[in-house]
C-alpha cells in the first residue's frame, strides 16, 4: 500500500468509527454550547458586556471543547492493540499520526464551527466579526488538535491522564487564543485583522509541519 | 568530534558513568559551596550596602538582586532541561536524563521566587500585588510549563519512560517558549497600552550592576549545587540494584 493511500485510509477508517459512536461527536459540541450557555447565567445578561466578552467566551469555550475531546484521540486505539500496529507499519508513523488528527478534527473541530455563528448571535456579536469568528476558528482549531495530540500522545498510557493532559497542554493553546479572540475583537470595530489572520495561518502551518514528530515519538514511548 | 581535544572528550565520557559522576561531584561540592557562599556574601554586600538607592525609586529597587537573576535563571534553566532531555533521547545518556529532570524543581522555584518577588515590588511601585504584564504573564505560563514536566514525571511510574516524556515536552515547551512570549507581549500592548511599562531599562550605573551580576554568578553556582544534589539522589534511586551502590553502601556501613 503506497504511503497516501494508507493516510487515507486512516483517516477513512477513524471517521466510519466516529460515525458509528456518534455520542462521541455529540459531546464536545454539546459542551462547547453549555459553557458558551453558563456565561450569561453567570454574569448577568447586558448585552453590552456579553458583546464585549463575546470573542473570549466563544474562544475559551472552544479551547476547553477541544481538550475535552482530546482523550478518544488515540484511547480506543490504544487500548486494543491497533495502535500498535499502526506504529509498527512500514511507512512513517508521523504521516499516519497527521492522518489520525485529521480525522479527529474533521469530527471535533469542524462540528464547532457549524454552531459557532449561532452562538455569536445568542452574545449579541456584530455581524461583521461573525465571518472573521468562523475564519480564526477554521485556522485555529486544527492548531489545538496538532498541539494536543502531543499532550494526548504522552499520557495515553496512563490511568490518570485526564488532569495532567490540561496542565500540559493548555499553556501550548495560549498564542492561538491570544491571536484569534484579538481578530474576533478587532474585526467587531471595523478595524483590520491581516496581522492576526497571518499569524495564524503560519502558526497552522507550523504545527502541521511540527507536531506530529513529537507525537509520533510519543506515542511509541507510551506503547513499551 | 575531531576538533576536541581528546581529554575533554574522555572527561564527558567518564563522566556519564553514574559511578565516576557520584564520587567526582562528591569531591566538588564543598567547593561549589564556597564558591556560592563568597559569591552571595559579596553580591548582597554590593547591592544592599554599597550600591546607591535609586533617585526614583528608592531602596525598593534593591529587590532586582534576587528578582532579576532568578528570572534569568528560569529561563536558562528550561532551555537546560531541554538540551539535557534531548541528549539523553539521541544517545540515551542516563546521567542527561536525571539532569534534564532534576533541573526541573530548581527551575520551577526560580520561576515562583521571580513572580513573587516581581509582586512585592509591584505593590509599593505600582499600587497593586498583580498587572497583566507581558513579562508576568509570559512568567506565570513558565511555571506552568514547569509544574507540567514535573507532574508529567511524578504521573509515570517507570522512570526510564517517564523521563523519555519529559523530554519531548521540554523540547515542545522550548519550541513554544518565544511564541508564546511574543504572543502574550502582543496581546498586552493592544489590550492595555503602555500603563505599566514605566520601567523602561534605564542605562543601570556600573556600582548596582557589578553586584548584579555577582548575584546572577551566585544563582548559577547554586542551580549547580541544588542540580548536583538531587541527580546524585536519583541516580541512587535508579541504580538501587547496581553493584557500585551496594558496595558503597556496605562500606559506609562499617
Amino acid at each position: 500500500m503506497s504511503l497516501s493511500r494508507a493516510f487515507f485510509a486512516i483517516i477513512r477508517r477513524d471517521l466510519v468509527l466516529a460515525l458509528r459512536r456518534r455520542a462521541e461527536i455529540a459531546n464536545p459540541l454539546l459542551f462547547f454550547i453549555l459553557v458558551i450557555t453558563l456565561f450569561p447565567l453567570g454574569i448577568g445578561a447586558q448585552p453590552h458586556l456579553l458583546q464585549a466578552i463575546a470573542p473570549g467566551i466563544i474562544w475559551v469555550s472552544a479551547l476547553l471543547a477541544a481538550m475535552l475531546s482530546l482523550d478518544s484521540l488515540f484511547r480506543s486505539d490504544f487500548d486494543d492493540g491497533s495502535l500498535e500496529q499502526i506504529l509498527l507499519s512500514a511507512h512513517p508513523a508521523s504521516i499516519l499520526v497527521l492522518g489520525k488528527i485529521i480525522a479527529h478534527w474533521l469530527v471535533t473541530g469542524l462540528p464547532l464551527l457549524i454552531v459557532a455563528p449561532l452562538l455569536a448571535v445568542f452574545l449579541g456579536m456584530p455581524k461583521n466579526s461573525i465571518g472573521i469568528l468562523l475564519l480564526t476558528l477554521l485556522l485555529g482549531t486544527p492548531v489545538l488538535s496538532l498541539i494536543g495530540a502531543i499532550g494526548v500522545a504522552l499520557t495515553v498510557g496512563l490511568r490518570r491522564g485526564g488532569m495532567i493532559l490540561s496542565l500540559l497542554v493548555l499553556p501550548l493553546y495560549v498564542p492561538v487564543l491570544i491571536f484569534a479572540s484579538n481578530a474576533v475583537e478587532m474585526a467587531g470595530s471595523g478595524l483590520p485583522v491581516n496581522a492576526q489572520i497571518n499569524i495564524l495561518v503560519s502558526i497552522l502551518f507550523m504545527a502541521l509541519v511540527l507536531a506530529p514528530w513529537p507525537t509520533s515519538a510519543a506515542l511509541k514511548m507510551s506503547i513499551n | 568530534m575531531l576538533l576536541i581535544p581528546d581529554s575533554v572528550v574522555r572527561f564527558f565520557h567518564r563522566m556519564a558513568s553514574p559511578p565516576h559522576f557520584y564520587a567526582f561531584t562528591e569531591r566538588l561540592m564543598p567547593w561549589l559551596v564556597i564558591i556560592f557562599l563568597f559569591l552571595t556574601g559579596a553580591g548582597l554586600y554590593g547591592g544592599l550596602y554599597l550600591a546607591p538607592p535609586d533617585y526614583q525609586q528608592g531602596d525598593s529597587y534593591r529587590i532586582i538582586y534576587i528578582h532579576v537573576p532568578s528570572a534569568w535563571m528560569s529561563l536558562f534553566i528550561y532551555v537546560v532541561m531541554a538540551v539535557a532531555g534531548a541528549i539523553g533521547l539521541v544517545w540515551r545518556i542516563k546521567l542527561a536524563e536525571i539532569v534534564a529532570i532534576s533541573s526541573a524543581p530548581v527551575g520551577a522555584s526560580f520561576t515562583f521566587i521571580a513572580l513573587v518577588t516581581g509582586s512585592l515590588w509591584g505593590k509599593p511601585m505600582w499600587g497593586t500585588w498583580w498587572v497583566w504584564d507581558a513579562r508576568l504573564t509570559s512568567e506565570l505560563i513558565l511555571l506552568f510549563l514547569y509544574l507540567g514536566v514535573i507532574g508529567l514525571y511524578g504521573a509515570i511510574d517507570d522512570k526510564r519512560v517517564a523521563s523519555k516524556a519529559v523530554a519531548i515536552l521540554a523540547i515542545v515547551g522550548v519550541v513554544n517558549i518565544p511564541i508564546i512570549h511574543y504572543s502574550v507581549e502582543w496581546w498586552n500592548t493592544l489590550h492595555q497600552g503602555p500603563t505599566v511599562s514605566k520601567l523602561d531599562k534605564p542605562s543601570i550605573h556600573v556600582s548596582m550592576l557589578i553586584p548584579l551580576l555577582l548575584m546572577a554568578l551566585a544563582f548559577n553556582v547554586y542551580y549547580l549545587i541544588a542540580l548536583i544534589q538531587r541527580a546524585r539522589v536519583e541516580l541512587l534511586q535508579r541504580e538501587r540494584n547496581s553493584q557500585w551502590v551496594k558496595t558503597m553502601v556496605m562500606e559506609n556501613k562499617q
